[in-house]
């Protein structure tokens, strides 16, 4: 009996509880609270931990604190200052390219044409397809042999032994290009599949907001004989700033962040000539087993990253406002 | 003078959006086309072609399905992700509707807080979570990734969810709280039948993102049986330097285009949850 009544009363307190809103909220977040602190909070911590530590794969025991050793030790080698300046050319140079690009194909796919539908699923494609697998393609388009955009650049006569009118081809006389064996094509390979694959992201970013200027605001400027740049540069520019500021954000983090494409199309090579410190910090820490020097690495990442975050968090109030 | 003016900037905008099509498509149509080529036809030193001269051949699907473990890999990514949907759904309503509804002022910084969590990128995460996989006795199991694949979708997920049930009227549960249901009940039998739309987009994105997902699976999961599309297909059918092209190519597209095509139709949301709310698309 009086275990019958322990659980009657246990479960009008729970309805009592759950009737009261300042506990439902909590209880309702708990979960995700916790899976956040343990699976992201932990871990952050943890990395930070491994970085000050002398831990390997093979001893993981974290009671070895060597300071700041493992900074040192990494700031001093070579590859390490080649893996920072590719990781910051990459985010940069992919950058201000989606970013020029992103605004044209949005100023193109806001105004009306036949087949906007089919056009708008093209374009979207290499941001919804899977990025390992998306890389494979380029594999193959930048093939050393194979490569069908050698193909076709030999086709056009601007490359191979067959130039135009008698002179040498522009691209040089040889069968093939060899991006990925050479270090100027291969780095300018991993900043074309990155914007290949984030310009629809910033596309539709873009598109979206140029749909939120009002119409009459327009109509006004035409009618007062502002012309194509004019309206561009002075009205639509300004007006969707903010919101361009964050597709740039998310578009550097998911740069500076990502190993896929590397990974996949060159593994940080030939030689060192594209690694990033994403690459490098998995080569180090999970292939060569030293988990402090490949947090280390990673860790690199978190001044970029705390720098963008302040700067989402503002952007998105200033949006707020207007 | 005024017509041949506007001709010529119809053309030029064709123009412009048939180049922008063929750089971001271009290349799932050459895998397209590479995947039903014979050897004799696609290795033809010095007399390549882009398109077919021997007849098409379905012996690279063959291969691809019979030969090598590539069900597998689809078998485990699907496994995982309706898991990872499953959780997701389960942890990201509540807290998203917690987030919208019941906690005041204190919820709105929470819900930022939540979407920071999302802009921090695995690069930073996956070593340490490697050991913590290994202390769980999950390493080289695909539990490893249902496991941890929540801590990117979670963070993303309540923030839209959050989106969708603050876009519904409150007179509506609040009417039925004053009817005698209880606030869960109010919840459970009105906000969500009106959020299943949002709900919808939540599923296709979470298993996008755990299709998308390449360095954790790369990280935590070495035996082939276990392994994901994303990780498989790029790392096991490329076996040293023999790349089996037309099935490697057929590989990624037979995935890619249908994931593409699910994708596009809930691409406004997405950049509804990119950009904070600034933009309702």
């Amino acid at each position: 009996m009086s275990v019958l009544g322990l659980r009657g009363g246990v479960r009008v307190q729970l309805r009592y509880l759950l009737d009261r809103e300042g506990l439902l909220g909590p209880l309702m977040l708990l979960p995700a609270i916790i899976y956040i602190l343990a699976l992201v909070g932990f871990p952050l911590v943890l990395a930070i931990a491994y970085s000050l530590s002398d831990v390997t794969a093979g001893d993981t025991s974290l009671d070895n604190f060597v300071g700041l050793d493992n900074f040192r030790g990494i700031i001093k080698r070579p590859e390490f200052r080649r893996a920072l300046q590719n990781t910051i050319l990459f985010v940069v140079v992919s950058q201000v390219l989606i970013i020029v690009l992103a605004t044209t194909l949005a100023q193109i796919l806001s105004q009306d044409f036949r087949g906007k539908a089919v056009v708008r699923f093209l374009i979207i494609l290499p941001w919804a397809a899977p990025i390992a697998l998306g890389t494979i393609a380029w594999l193959w388009l930048l093939d050393s042999e194979f490569s069908p955009i050698d193909l076709i650049l030999r086709e056009l006569h601007l490359l191979g032994p067959a130039g135009l009118l008698g002179r040498d081809a522009i691209l040089g006389t040889d069968t093939n290009l060899v991006w990925l064996g050479r270090e100027r094509l291969t780095m300018a390979s991993v900043i074309m599949v990155h914007v290949w694959r984030l310009l629809p992201l910033s596309t539709v970013i873009l598109l979206a907001a140029l749909t939120t200027i009002p119409r009459d605001v327009l109509d006004q400027a035409e009618v007062d004989g502002a012309g194509f740049w004019r309206t561009l540069f002075q009205i639509k520019i300004p007006l969707i700033l903010p919101i361009m500021g964050i597709a740039i954000l998310f578009g550097m983090i998911l740069t500076a962040g990502d190993m896929a494409v590397v990974f996949n199309l060159t593994r940080g090579g030939p030689v060192y000539y594209t690694q990033v410190l994403p690459t490098w910090s998995f080569f180090i820490g999970i292939e060569g087993g030293s988990l402090a020097q490949g947090a280390a690495v990673a860790l690199f990442l978190l001044p970029l990253l705390l720098v963008v975050t302040i700067l989402v968090l503002r952007l998105a109030r200033r949006s707020e406002v207007t | 003078m005024a017509s041949l003016k506007r001709r010529a900037k119809r053309i030029a905008l064709y123009g412009a959006v048939a180049a922008f099509c063929f750089f971001a498509a271009s290349p799932f149509l050459f895998m397209l086309i590479t995947m039903f080529r014979q050897d004799r036809d696609l290795y033809r030193v010095g007399k390549n072609s882009l398109f077919f001269k021997l007849p098409p051949t379905l012996d690279n699907l063959r291969l691809l399905f019979f030969d090598t473990n590539y069900t597998t890999y689809l078998q485990n990514s699907f496994f995982i992700g309706v898991l990872v949907v499953v959780i997701t759904l389960i942890i990201a309503i509540p807290a998203a509707y917690s987030l919208a509804r019941l906690t005041g002022r204190w919820g709105e910084q929470a819900g930022i807080l939540v979407f920071l969590v999302y802009l921090v990128p695995p690069t930073l995460l996956f070593i340490p979570l490697f050991q913590v996989v290994v202390k769980l006795g999950l390493n080289n199991t695909l539990w490893s990734l249902v496991l941890v694949y929540p801590t990117i979708t979670i963070p993303f997920c309540t923030w839209l969810l959050m989106g969708f049930f603050k876009s519904i009227p409150r007179d509506l549960e609040e009417q039925a709280m004053v009817d005698g249901y209880s606030r869960i009940m109010a919840f459970l039998r009105v906000v969500m039948p009106l959020s299943l739309s949002g709900v919808i987009a939540v599923v296709v994105f979470t298993f996008a993102l755990t299709l998308h997902e390449f360095i954790y699976a790369l990280t935590f999961v070495s035996a082939s049986d276990q392994r994901t599309i994303s990780v498989g297909v790029p790392t096991e059918l490329i076996r040293g330097d023999v790349f089996f092209w037309q099935s490697l190519l057929a590989a990624a597209v037979i995935v890619a285009i249908p994931v593409a095509i699910v994708y596009s139709f809930f691409l406004d949301r997405l950049v509804a949850g990119f950009t904070g709310g600034a933009v309702k698309g």
